[in-house]
Parts: structure tokens; sequence; C-alpha cells
């Protein structure tokens, strides 16, 4: 599965740019005294996106920095901590750090790392300082468990490294840290500890890198380290490499040294710690952050490995030792900045409404001139024929800027779940349908973060691990379908996956020890949109890839913002689909206009499947109520549209107008017109913005000469349809013909 | 369409009636004269076809195509029975900006724009205008002319009007 990730890095740019912006806003308007839980949630959600996306894209920095920030931030949401003035300060800062980290990613100057560090620290700092009252602060940590993959990993302290206590601090708060070993002052003996956290051994070691020399420290995944032994890595060459890998760039040592030299007036202690460009240096993203630690890599760090192991056993780490900041850093590509503008959407909208209406001009003057002498008057046709052409093209072009096939989502997703399973240890099959269904630029973007969540959700919580699958009987490779289809007058996007499904009573007992009033009459439906409400979450462990309960309360409320809803369908140990049912605004359709009486409707084609003007005799009544007309063997009913539309002078009989057959939902019905107009392709408005609802029909859309065009909402007609034929003649059957 | 200032504004220099001064738009309907709140007006337009709504009360003509949005169009002779409702180049519609939404009204004509300090409008009392009064915020005396200056946006989003949702109308309300 190979695609070029970085096509959607401009996207994450804009939006967390968007995030980290709205962040500050909500910071600043913050009062500390009494701050309004919504806007708390506001803030988190935030971060919790910009998380999601960091990880996704593998920015690990940014994603890491994130989520202490949003471990403090769900606290103070939940009322475990008290917000004070001193935590906006920070939060604030980390957002300014959060900013410059993305602008190093965007290519620009890179983040002082000292200066992230020392956020982080702080933001550590608070966490650590100010256990909560009411509830275990570890509870928001990742504990073990057999549904998330946790890293056991070893890692050894040189005996000089300063200010160790306040670096295993901060691993504390990242998974459950054990000490094997403290430091002896006399004999040089390194500490040791173990971590066992989500983190790989390869997130440990970045993460140390903030605070320690490189050579200061080595992590070695596994908990190879019996209690009380170290293992030696700082005698020995080593074939772990992990810690050589993250100094692959110190070159010599004077080079080194110099480096070392220029840095220490900037720093206090020294010039020990420092870690310049870290995220520049460290291996491909590829394995970065996704829980993949992959031995392969200590082969690509070998040659490298040798001398910076010669250099650890020689030397030993000195605390004025080498700092490497290399120039590495900075031989890293940048990447040309994106030649895209982001425009606001309502400029786009006021710019296709303009050229609605010049097309509608336009056409205004075909018609004028035609009536002309074309002799006589032959270069203003021309002119007018040269003004459809452009305004034709025109018209395409503003429509191409609004619309954009779903795959531009979509095609997040493989990676995605890729990386996720294999943290998860899960075995998951993504299928994508409908990858080229075309929807409103404005949507597409509202809909990745959802879509997201949901993906993760099911990747988590629903799919199973391979053995409870095949114990369950089922293949141990999951199944993850996300489909876009049009459905009457709507797109609708499905996340299904063949998981566990969603535990009703589990999803109750939460509910009640939230203290919400639930019963056990609840329907299902009403059980299922329980998760929606914000900080709900049924899962036992809260992990950074889900189980906050902030997902699906972000969906619903991004997927309300664009008129649209969602619907949960669950089936225990079946699976569970969650559809997104967004409305048409401003999508192209293509239609055959149709005339009834003087008026003209729109149907959309996707519903025609031929249509026909029956001989009479193919046409019968049924038991004296609806008409039915055979169509090769077929009787399908006849839908007189005149009468179900009030419209005056509508031909009333098949044999007089003709008969549009369209399908939906398996059904097939035979829409009775006056006459076939012609097909082409309309932009759909929606009929709601200004008015209300109208039964039977979807939307509205505007003519070449400037009229409104109502477009049927066939799904409703032959719903409704269905429900007159049961209510009209129960027991009666058709085949009574 | 002449926007004449009327001697009235001319009267209500004095400072404090001043600022709380509004500005209404004056239309007929029937015998009646009514105002409006000038900033819900959008524009005045001349009536042009618009396309019929299947089973919409009598009174919604249908929708227009406003610059590329889909605007109902409202017939206030209809919905109020007063005039006989005639349709020509000179047929009037006030298109109104409420609630976020954009609706048309069709009037019998619009005379002008006027300016009624706050305490020169008076509580309506019980009496037989065509609008219930619970759409009427009072009477505005303009020298020998009177207003019932009217309470639009309560008007167009109400039940009666069904131009609204039920749930849009919920949430408009919050």
């Amino acid at each position: 599965m190979s695609f070029d990730m970085s096509q959607f890095h401009q996207v994450f740019f804009d939006e967390t740019e968007e995030h980290l912006a709205n962040m500050e806003a909500l910071l600043l308007a913050l009062p500390v005294e009494a701050p309004d839980p919504e806007e708390l949630n506001a803030i988190f959600r935030a971060a919790h996106s910009i998380k999601g996306g960091a990880a996704t894209f593998g920015f690990d920095d940014l994603a890491d920095l994130t989520h202490v920030l949003e471990n403090l931030l769900d606290r103070v949401r939940k009322g475990t901590m008290q917000l004070t003035r001193e935590m906006v300060d920070v939060f604030l800062r980390s957002k300014d750090m959060l900013a410059a980290l993305l602008a190093a990613h965007r290519g620009g100057e890179s983040a002082d790392p000292v200066a992230v560090a020392a956020v982080k620290a702080e933001l550590v700092g608070i966490a650590d300082g100010q256990p909560s009252a009411t509830s275990v602060p570890e509870s928001s940590l990742p504990e073990t468990s057999p549904a998330h993959q946790l890293y056991t990993v070893s890692i050894e302290i040189a005996t000089e490294a300063p200010d160790v206590e306040s670096v295993l601090e901060s691993l504390r708060a990242e998974g459950e840290l054990t000490v094997l070993k403290q430091r002896e002052e006399g004999t040089g003996s390194p500490w040791v500890v173990r971590l066992v956290s989500v983190l790989t051994a390869l997130e440990v070691a970045e993460t140390l890198a903030f605070a320690l020399s490189p050579d200061a420290f080595h992590v070695v995944p596994g908990s190879m380290v019996e209690e009380a032994d170290g293992f030696g890595l700082f005698l020995d060459d080593t074939a772990g490499g992990l810690a050589e890998q993250l100094v692959a760039a110190t070159r010599t040592e004077e080079e080194a040294e110099a480096a070392a030299g220029n840095l220490a007036a900037a720093l206090e202690d020294n010039g020990f710690g420092l870690f310049e460009a870290l995220p520049a240096e460290t291996p491909t993203s590829d394995i970065e952050g996704f829980g993949l630690f992959e031995p392969l890599e200590s082969a690509q760090a070998a040659p490298v490995a040798a001398p910076a192991g010669q250099e650890a056993a020689g030397v030993r780490p000195a605390p004025a030792a080498p700092s490497p900041a290399t120039p590495a850093g900075t031989a890293k590509a940048t990447p040309a900045a994106e030649s895209s503008i982001r425009v606001n959407i309502e400029k786009v909208d006021l710019l296709l409404n303009l050229v609605g209406e010049l097309v509608i001009t336009q056409s205004m003057l075909m018609q004028s001139g035609s009536q002309l002498d074309p002799g006589e008057h032959e270069r203003l046709l021309d002119g007018i024929g040269q003004l459809e052409r452009n305004s034709r093209e025109l018209q395409e072009a503003v429509m191409s800027i609004r619309m954009t096939p779903i795959s531009f989502v979509f095609n997040r997703f493989p990676r995605v779940v890729r990386d996720l399973t294999a943290r998860l240890d899960k075995e998951v099959e993504l299928k994508t349908i409908g990858e080229n269904t075309e929807l409103d630029k404005g949507f597409i973007e509202k809909l990745s973060d959802p879509l997201t969540h949901l993906v993760r959700n099911s990747l988590d919580h629903g799919i199973e691990e391979p053995d409870v699958r095949r114990r369950k009987g089922k293949s141990p490779v999951g199944k993850l379908t996300l489909r876009a289809f049009h459905q009457g007058g709507s797109i609708v996007i499905e996340v299904t996956d063949d998981g566990a499904g969603l535990d009703r009573e589990r999803i109750l007992a939460k509910a009640r020890e939230r203290g919400m009033a639930v019963g056990d009459t609840l329907t299902d439906n009403e059980v299922w949109n329980l998760i929606f409400e914000p900080g709900f979450s049924t899962a036992s462990v809260v992990t950074d890839v889900s189980g906050r309960g902030v997902g699906m309360d972000v969906v619903k409320r991004n997927i309300q913002s664009m008129g649209g809803h969602v619907d949960i369908d669950s089936l225990k140990d079946f699976g569970t689909t969650i559809s997104i049912r967004l409305p048409l605004t401003l999508a192209i359709m293509d239609g055959m206009s149709v005339r009834i009486g003087n008026e003209i409707y729109i149907l959309p084609l996707s519903f025609i499947l031929e249509s026909l003007q029956p001989p009479p005799a193919d046409v019968y009544a049924v038991s004296g109520k609806g008409l039915v007309v055979n169509v090769r063997g077929e009787y399908l009913p006849i839908v007189h549209l005149g009468g179900l539309f009030e419209v005056a002078h509508a031909k009333g009989t098949a044999s007089e107008g003709i008969l549009v057959i369209v399908e939906c939902d398996e059904t097939r019905l035979a829409l009775l017109v006056d006459e076939l107009i012609g097909q082409q392709q309309f932009v759909v408005k929606n009929l709601e913005t200004n008015y209300r609802k109208v039964e039977g029909i979807s939307g509205a859309t505007i003519l070449g000469d400037g009229q409104v065009a109502l477009i049927l909402d066939v799904t409703t007609i032959v719903r409704s349809n269905q429900r007159q034929v049961l209510a009209s003649a129960p027991g009666q059957s058709v085949a009574e013909v | 369409m002449t926007m004449t200032d009327t001697a009235m504004t001319d009267t209500t220099v004095k400072g404090s009636a001043r600022v709380v001064a509004r500005e209404f738009l004056v239309f007929t309907l029937g015998r009646e004269e009514y105002g409006i709140d000038i900033l819900k007006v959008q524009e005045i337009r001349g009536y042009e076809s618009v396309t019929r709504i299947a089973r919409a009360p009598a009174f919604i003509k249908g929708v227009i195509n406003l610059r590329g949005s889909i605007v109902p169009i409202v017939d206030m002779r209809l919905k109020f029975a007063l005039a006989e409702a005639t349709y020509d180049p000179f047929t009037v519609v006030i298109i109104l900006n409420i609630l976020d939404r954009t609706v048309g009204m069709v009037v019998d004509g619009v005379s002008d724009v006027v300016e009624l300090p706050a305490d020169s409008i008076r509580p309506p009392p019980e009496f037989g205008a065509a609008v219930d009064t619970a759409y009427i915020q009072g009477l505005g005396a303009m020298g020998e002319r009177m207003v019932i200056v009217m309470d639009i946006e309560r008007l167009m989003s109400s039940e009666e009007m069904s131009l609204v949702d039920e749930a849009a109308r919920s949430q408009s309300s919050q």
C-alpha cells in the first residue's frame, strides 16, 4: 500500500494551526476561577485532534507534547484538578511550543528542543505536583491490559547524569516505572529502571534524549535486565543499537566538543543534556512512534554503532560530554511550500452564485439573440456563442473548486489502519467503496476528524484480537469497510466493522455510573446514542488510541454542524455500522428534467432505470386503487406524480405521458410524467436553508432560465408508496391482476 | 422606490428620544399601514414568477432564485385575506432577513421609511387589525397617519406561517 502521505500534510498543518489558534483563544478567554466546562471540553478536543493527527502523520514530537498536555486538560475537565493561572500560562506556552514544532515540520526554523523539553517538564510537574483528591491520576494512564500493546523497556542511566530524579519522574508519567537499581556514588554503577508503558524503546529513547545526553543512557526493549544487574551497555559494544542510533550523527569527538562549547554558554547545567535537532535525526517516520520497534533498524545503525560504542566505552559519559548538535538538522530537505491557499468557503459560494447568475444572463442573451437575423448580427451572435462557452467553462472551474472525491479522506486510512493494527496486535483488512463519490470540499475537511475517530474506535474497541475472533468462529482477520454513496438526496458514509458490536449492558452501567437516568427499557438505538454524550467512554483502559470518550462527542458535533446526522447500527458479535448522513447542499447531481403539467421537476439520474410509453393494454388497475404496468413480465406500481404534487393540467394516463422506471431500496416503481426534457448536471440547493422540509422533495436547483426546479426525493416517494399500499390494501395481493 | 424622510423625523431631534429612535419600512396591506424594522429588510424587488411547492398553504406562493439562493415567497395579502391578490410588474416583494433565513413577502405597496422614537410607539390596544395582536409591537403615530408596528420576526417564524420546521424553530429560540 504505497501512496504519498505528504499530500495530506498540508491539510494537517492547516487544521492543526486552526486548532492551535482556537485553543489559544479559548485559553485566553477562560475564567480561571470558574471555567466553563464546555470551553474546557473544547480546549481538550482541540488538543485531542492535534494529537490524533500528529500521531497519524508520524510527527511524534507534536503528539508527544500534546499527549502530556491532553492528560492534564483531561483532569481539569473532569474536575479532578483545579485550574490555576499558572496552569493556563503553561498551557499557553505549550501551545506556542506546538506551533513552533509545527513550523519546524513545515520546513521552517527548527524548534528549540530545550524549550520544548522545558515546557513538557513544566506540564509533567503540574501533573505530578497536584495529585488529584478525588481520583487517582493513574486512572488516566495506560495500564496493563490485553487489549492494548504495552512495551517493557529497560533503561540504564549513567551515574553522572544530572537531574535523574526529574527524568524518572517524567517517565513515571508515561507508565509503570520500576527502579531496579539506584545509583551508587562511589562505584559508578548506573541507574537501572524498567518502564512498562505504551511507549516503545525508541520512543522512550527519544523522550530521554530531551533531557539527557544520548550517551548517558541506554534503552533496550524487553525486560531482559534482571533485578540489580545492569546490562553493562556502558562497557560493551552493543547490538541493541538504539542509543547509538540516536548519536549516529555525531561524527567525531572534536566536532561534537566544538558544538558543545558553543552551546555551553547557553546552558545552566554545563552544557549537558542538549540534543538539538533530534526529530530530524531520528530515523524514518515509518517506524517512528507507531509502536513498531523493528530490530532491522539496529542493523542500519551498525556502521555508526561501533564508533559510538567505542566512544561510550572509552570516554565514559562525562558531564561536559559531547552534545551532538550536528548540522544534520539543517540538512533535512525543506519541502517546497505547497502552492495552495485556504479560502473561506463563503467566498467560493459567492463566486459560484455569481457564476450561476452569469450563466443565466448568458442564456437570456442567447434566447434574445436567436430571434435576430444571423446575417445582420453575425458578430453579435458570434460573441454570444463565445460567451456561452466561456461561461460554461468558468462554471465548471468554479464548481470543481468545491467538489472533491471522498477518496481524499479515505486515502488517509490505509496508513492509520496499518499502524494501529500493528500497535494493537490485530489483523484488519480495510476496504473502501465509493471513493469517487464527490462531495463538497467543506465536508471533506470536516469529515476527516470524525472519520478518524470512528476508524480508531472500530480498530480499538470494535474488532477483537485474532484469538478472540477465532474463538467466536470468525476469521482472525477483521474487516473494516468504508463506504460512501448517494442515497435519497443525501451522501451517506458508513464505517462498518465486523467486530464485537456495542455492549448494551456496559453502556448502561457506564451511564448509571455517570449519574444519568437510564432505565432498562431503553431501545437499543437509545442506548447506542448514549455514547455520543461528552466524556462517555466504555473502554476500560484509556490509551492514546481511543477511550477517552472524546471521540463520539466530537463526531456528533462535527456532523451536526454540517447539517447531517449519525446513526449507529450494532449487533453483538456481528459488528457495528456507523453511518454519517450528510445533506447534498452543494453537491452536483446528474439528473433528468421532466415536465409535469406546466412545471419542471428533476429526477436524480442514479435512480432511473429506463423510461417507456406502455401500450394501454399493459396497464392494469389493482383492486380499484392504484395502477400497475407490466414491464417485461414484472408488474410495477404507477405513481402519478401530477396527482402527488397537485399539479394542474398534468396528463392522467400512462399512454398520454411517459413512465420513468426508478429503483430504490430494491423496489421498482413507475413514475408518470408528461414529458422528458433532458439530462444534465444540476447544482443541488438546499430547500431547508430558507424554507422547510417538503415531503417528496430533496432539494431544488436553478434552471438555465433562472427558474427554480424542485428535485424529487425518489426514496421518500418509493417508501410512501409502499406505506400506502400496505395501508390501503391489507391482505390484498397484486396477483389479482 | 423613493425613500423620502417624512416631516416626522424633524420633530424628534431631542437628545434622548433621538437615541432610541428606530427606522421602519412602511408598507400597505389593504387600507392599513404597517411598519417593520428596516434592519430586517434586505431588499425590495418586483414580483417574478415563482416555482410552486406542492401541498404548501395557499399564501406560500413558492420559491424563487435570489442570486443563487432558494427563497420562499409569502403573499401577505392572501395570508391575511386582505386585498385582491394580483400579480403584475408593480407587485412589490420585500426580501427579509430573519433568524439567518431569507424570506420574501408580497405586499400591496411600500410607501416610505420613517423614524419613530421609541416613546411614540404605544402598546397595541385590542383592535381589529387584520394581523393578530400577538405579532404587533405597537402603534406608531406619524402626524395624521398611524403605523402598525409589526414584529415581523415573530410572525415569520411562527407556526402559522409554516415557513420553518419545528426543529429549526426550537433551535432558533434557544
